[in-house]
């Protein structure tokens, strides 16, 4: 580094030609959460003092499992690309950084295969 | 991983007291960061206490007084002494700004007087500016142009394009604001920073400049751009009284328009 002009150093490797699309839809996904976030708890606080059955025959309507879904996945993804700006910012060290990036992406996704498989299984009847 | 205290020899000690003429009764301390790279003292704040009915009112008239009176050694940047050139920014009570437009009744109690934020230091409130200034020529901040004209021509600009350039000609490059942006602190060998930012949205604006898509696409990137998360520090301290933040908002609003 010591002999690379301070002109080298500030372009680096140049621009990634990307960051639109993540900041774009971090942003969409946070208005999307407010309709669907208070949806999900005023209909979680109105089955709270029913019965296991009354809950089951709730999220058997193709419609309320569809928002349940919706709801599930856009939290996820937007968590995801939350905690992606929290690790690029604070973790420098560029292989604890991909270590982390990438398991918040894997445990997402786990989690969204999880949504998925339990609302069917109640959903579509198991 | 982040660093949450300081290295051993970053710790800033206690340093001498130089204490104000006897008979004096109007006054004020002023508490400064002191480092020189010549020994292999820690960095300390010399405390120097000055008779204001002695001296003028700026925090810089104090500071040219300690220099000339008490303390030769003390070093910072000035020129200009109206707010034009930006030399003398640095962190004075707590708030980066220019010192020769800070009045000393502003601050509170002592005054503290420390160099630019996270940048490092050349010696007292002198900050290293290499970096921030390569990055400033990595925007290519001169008018870009293919379409010919004559040397003996102008090129013209309506009165309402050159009204969209009033709030970003004003920047002096003095460094305040990208030096309060914690976004600067942590990615600053990435993150262009808040002057950059508006330096750069300074051309995009310009009617007259051919290269926009170019300066956007060198801008788009995760880290050049879209580290600022808004934090507005920038703009709560620009000494000018400009707005960075407005101007990064116009630019992701400008990357936005052409991708949707």
């Amino acid at each position: 580094m010591k002999y690379r002009s301070p002109l080298s150093k500030a372009t680096g490797l140049g621009s990634a030609k990307h960051g639109f699309s993540h900041w774009w839809w971090q942003r969409v996904t946070a208005i999307a959460l407010i309709p669907m976030g208070l949806w999900f708890v005023i209909s979680i606080l109105s089955l709270a003092n029913g019965t296991h059955a009354q809950a089951q025959a709730w999220l058997s309507s193709p419609v309320n499992a569809a928002i349940v879904l919706l709801f599930t996945l856009t939290a996820l993804f937007h968590a995801q690309t939350g905690l992606q700006v929290v690790i690029e910012d604070y973790v420098p060290t560029k292989w604890i950084n991909l270590v982390l990036l990438l398991s918040t992406k894997f445990a997402a996704v786990v989690m969204a295969v999880l949504a998925v498989i339990a609302v069917l299984k109640v959903a579509v009847g198991g | 991983m982040a660093e949450f205290t300081l290295p051993k020899n970053s710790r800033i000690e206690k340093g001498e007291h130089y204490p104000a003429p006897s008979g004096a009764t109007n006054v004020r301390s002023f508490k400064i960061y002191r480092w020189s790279p010549d020994d292999d003292k820690n960095p300390h704040t010399d405390t120097y206490d000055i008779d204001m009915d002695n001296c003028g009112p700026m925090v810089l008239d104090a500071l040219i007084k300690i220099k000339n009176e008490i303390d030769p050694t003390l070093t910072f940047r000035r020129s200009c002494r109206e707010g034009i050139c930006g030399s003398c920014a640095m962190n004075i009570d707590g708030t980066n700004t220019l010192a020769c437009t800070k009045g000393v009744d502003e601050c509170k109690g002592d005054v503290a007087v420390y160099p630019l934020p996270h940048m490092s230091v050349v010696k007292d409130l002198v900050p290293d500016m290499t970096h921030f200034y390569a990055q400033y020529a990595s925007v290519e901040p001169w008018l870009k142009t293919k379409t010919p004209v004559s040397l003996a021509a102008e090129r013209l600009q309506s009165k309402e394009d050159r009204e969209k350039l009033d709030g970003l000609y004003e920047c002096i490059l003095c460094a305040c604001c990208s030096t309060s942006c914690p976004s600067y602190w942590w990615n600053s060998n990435k993150y262009l920073g808040p002057a950059i930012l508006l330096q750069s949205y300074r051309w995009l604006a310009d009617s007259r400049d051919e290269a926009t898509g170019e300066r956007l696409d060198s801008l788009e990137d995760p880290f050049k751009l879209y580290r600022c998360h808004t934090i507005m520090n920038c703009t709560n301290t620009c000494p000018k009284g400009l707005n960075p933040g407005k101007a990064i908002g116009e630019i992701k609003k400008m990357i936005a328009e052409r991708s949707l």
